[in-house]
């Protein structure tokens, strides 16, 4: 029972709406810059656009999903009311005004610098103070989990946490140290120069520390993701979790393992020594253990539910599967996304074939498929499957649903894969236009249009989510049955220490960092010849 | 696959476990082996990214040092190789046409004036960020003659779009005859 029901509406529904503006602008950015549009006269436009979809996508979207999730698996799956409900609507402001205090000064051009901020490259001040006030808006949040496990804890001794809470709480400690990076990054470098404190700085050191932020937080946006892969889904299919261990295992290791490799972004940086890029590879190939040990656990469980429903068979039991149920329709196309780009980042991770698509549309691709498709479509899941406890009425449109899931999956394949075959040819990423008159450009103008496509069709999803989404809120009244999480098939009685809480985690997560990146922070921290003349971007100071 | 109706739950649950554990054993030996392809590439090859955190002052670029402009472009070294160094600035490369022979060790030095920039060049796997403070040194050969697009792959600022370089892969001998009269070479008009 949810008794903070506004609450997590309230982180809900202006998630959507922020992603549903944000949806709108992406279409615009793949439009205007297809051969379906002639060179926009003012290209700043298309870099404001871009810095907003990014800031929106990336930091205040997932973050708030993340946050509503969390307050309701707390109460959920703890079965105690939240505490400290008061502090949970002073970080829900504080998301909001750090949200327009950002996205202002972006609309009038004043911080064209992409979410990414890129010194030395300096815009105004407003908006680093604006991501800065969100990100703390998000750590007044991952205080509020760990004090409502610890009053549970108290309250029930030697009891195991349940799944859920264990994974929603590694899912905020793992954010709470990933955006230290950005924050140190902002705090000490930008900041002090978009005040006007200082002129220089060493962009090479932001870079790293960027790093530091750049990949933990992809694990961060996957974690609501996750959760519903092994607490919601296999309930919602009528199955058993396979293995309760496996996935406490699972998620301490995207704690330990999402934190040191973020150098893998730096492959082709000048001011990061080989030996740490190679450290770095290597722990970015441990990480996708975790992920397949999901889908190993995720397909066993699936598989129970399907023998359950009478399937028979080395591969006859995937027909049993209930097919029209949006959970299951959601997990598989998640599944196929998370398959296509998963296999991207293995390219991605290696240095020698990094080095054939690093920074070209390739990335763009490889990230829209994890996060826009693999993600997102599992968000989509998680408010069909709360709303109705959320709102107390029925989720009738359930054709509607599967259309909407159907559209998605299709839209971002047809949107993605373009990009991957355009980055191999070589076209750059985050550029306004593009001359594809020019020699060797041409192959690469029906791409782009093929991503206006499937862009197109991503908005046609994304109304159609708002559809069933608001339709619900005028649906009959319903006493649905209490919320439940899936069972396990052998549910824990006692758990050891280790994996009935996150500190030594936590503990291997910092000092893993710190051996991973000690070396090249302290290494930049020294080279002040490295400073370099800060370069402003919008009004003339 | 687990005996979910199984009577006696202890062993179905050993079953499971045994099951994954022969599943984590085979995930770790995928992992290990595509860590593996990369360190024989790196060292076999030699392919190695730019890292050797080599700084330089932007702000003097154009005053004293190796990347004054007359000593940009195309450099034919003692040994055979060639030295190209190029400069990143909002919102072109000098030089903005590159000559380079084919068949022929090459050594890339890159740095920019201002912001972050990126250099990528189409069809080859050479891919590099250009970053004020830093010098990027990376080596490469091109296996033939040919044209070639350079753009920016990094965003620089409103310009960024317009950010493209050329680069002209010609036959050794013919790149040779180019060097004879001159001592930095490039294709720019």
């Amino acid at each position: 029972m949810i008794s903070n029901k506004r609450l997590v509406l309230a982180h809900f529904w202006l998630a959507f709406g922020v992603f549903g503006l944000a949806i709108l602008l992406g279409e615009w950015q793949m439009f205007i810059r297809s051969p379906l549009h002639a060179w926009i006269r003012d290209p700043d436009l298309y870099y404001r656009s871009v810095t907003a979809h990014g800031t929106v996508m990336g930091y205040v979207f997932p973050t708030l999903i993340a946050m509503g999730l969390g307050y309701a698996i707390s109460e959920l799956a703890l079965d105690q009311p939240l505490v400290g409900r008061r502090w949970a609507w002073v970080g829900y402001a504080l998301i909001i005004i750090g949200s327009i205090a950002a996205v202002v000064p972006v609309a009038m051009g004043l911080d064209s610098v992409l979410y990414t901020f890129y010194p030395p490259m300096i815009g105004n001040a407003f908006y680093y103070i604006g991501v800065v006030l969100v990100v703390v808006g998000s750590w007044i949040w991952v205080a509020l989990m760990g004090i409502n496990l610890h009053v549970w804890k108290r309250a029930h001794p030697g009891a195991p946490v349940p799944l859920a809470m264990f994974a929603n709480v590694a899912g905020a400690y793992l954010w709470a140290w990933t955006a230290v990076g950005a924050a140190l990054e902002l705090l000490f470098q930008i900041l002090p120069v978009a005040l006007g404190f200082t002129s220089t700085i060493n962009a090479g050191l932001s870079r790293v520390l960027f790093s530091w932020t750049l990949h933990a937080i992809v694990y961060f946006w996957l974690m609501p993701t996750y959760i519903a892969f092994y607490t919601i889904v296999p309930r919602a299919i009528g199955g058993r979790l396979y293995s309760d261990t496996m996935a406490r295992i699972s998620f301490a290791l995207f704690l330990v393992f999402a934190m040191p490799i973020g150098i893998h972004h730096l492959f082709a940086d000048p001011q990061v020594g080989a030996g740490f890029k190679f450290v770095h590879s290597v722990f970015t190939a441990l990480v996708a253990v975790p992920t397949f040990l999901t889908v190993f656990t995720i397909c066993a469980s699936v598989e129970i539910a399907a023998r359950l429903r009478g399937g028979k068979g080395a591969f006859g039991w995937l027909k049993a599967l209930p097919w029209d149920n949006p959970q299951m329709l959601a997990l598989a196309f998640s599944f196929v996304l998370l398959g296509f780009g998963g296999a991207g980042g293995l390219i991605n991770m290696s240095y020698q074939l990094d080095s054939t698509i690093h920074n070209t549309q390739w990335i763009t691709g490889h990230f829209h498929l994890i996060f826009g498709g693999a993600i997102v479509i599992m968000y989509f899941a998680i408010a069909y499957d709360l709303w109705p406890h959320l709102t107390g009425r029925a989720m009738l449109d359930l054709g509607l649903i599967r259309a909407q899931l159907w559209l998605w999956f299709v839209g971002m394949i047809v949107l993605t894969f373009p990009w991957h075959y355009a980055g191999i040819l070589g076209m750059p990423r985050r550029m306004a236009y593009y001359d594809y008159t020019a020699p060797g450009m041409a192959a690469e103008g029906i791409t782009v249009v093929m991503s206006v496509i499937g862009g197109a069709l991503l908005v046609l999803s994304a109304i159609l989510f708002f559809t069933v989404l608001y339709r619900n809120h005028s649906a009959t009244r319903v006493e649905p049955a209490p919320f439940t999480f899936s069972k396990a098939v052998h549910e824990p009685t006692s758990l050891p220490l280790a994996l009935n809480g996150l500190g030594l985690w936590v503990a291997l997560m910092i000092v893993l960092t710190i051996t991973n990146y000690g070396y090249p922070i302290v290494q930049l921290i020294g080279l002040h010849n490295a400073d370099v003349p800060a370069v402003f971007v919008g009004a003339k100071r | 696959m687990a005996q979910v109706s199984s009577a006696d739950p202890h062993d179905s649950a050993e079953q499971a476990a045994r099951i994954e554990k022969r599943w984590a054993i085979v995930i770790v030996g995928i992992m290990a082996l595509l860590v593996a392809v990369t360190i024989f590439t790196g060292l076999h090859w030699a392919m190695m990214p730019p890292s050797r955190v080599e700084t330089i002052d932007p702000s003097t670029l154009h005053v004293s040092g190796e990347f004054v402009e007359s000593n940009l472009g195309s450099a034919v070294e003692a040994n055979g190789s060639v030295t190209v160094r190029i400069i990143g600035q909002q919102y072109s490369f000098t030089p903005q046409c590159i000559v380079v022979p084919a068949k022929t060790p090459i050594v890339f030095r890159v740095t920019s004036a201002d912001v972050v920039h990126g250099m990528l060049i189409t069809g080859t796997n050479i891919n590099s960020m250009v970053e004020p403070g830093y010098i990027a040194t990376f080596k490469t050969e091109f296996d033939q003659p040919g044209n070639h697009l350079m753009p920016c792959h990094e965003f620089c600022g409103v310009g960024h779009e317009a950010m493209w370089a050329n680069v002209k892969v010609v036959d050794k001998d013919v790149f040779a005859k180019m060097a004879a009269n001159t001592r930095r070479l490039s294709c720019d008009l």
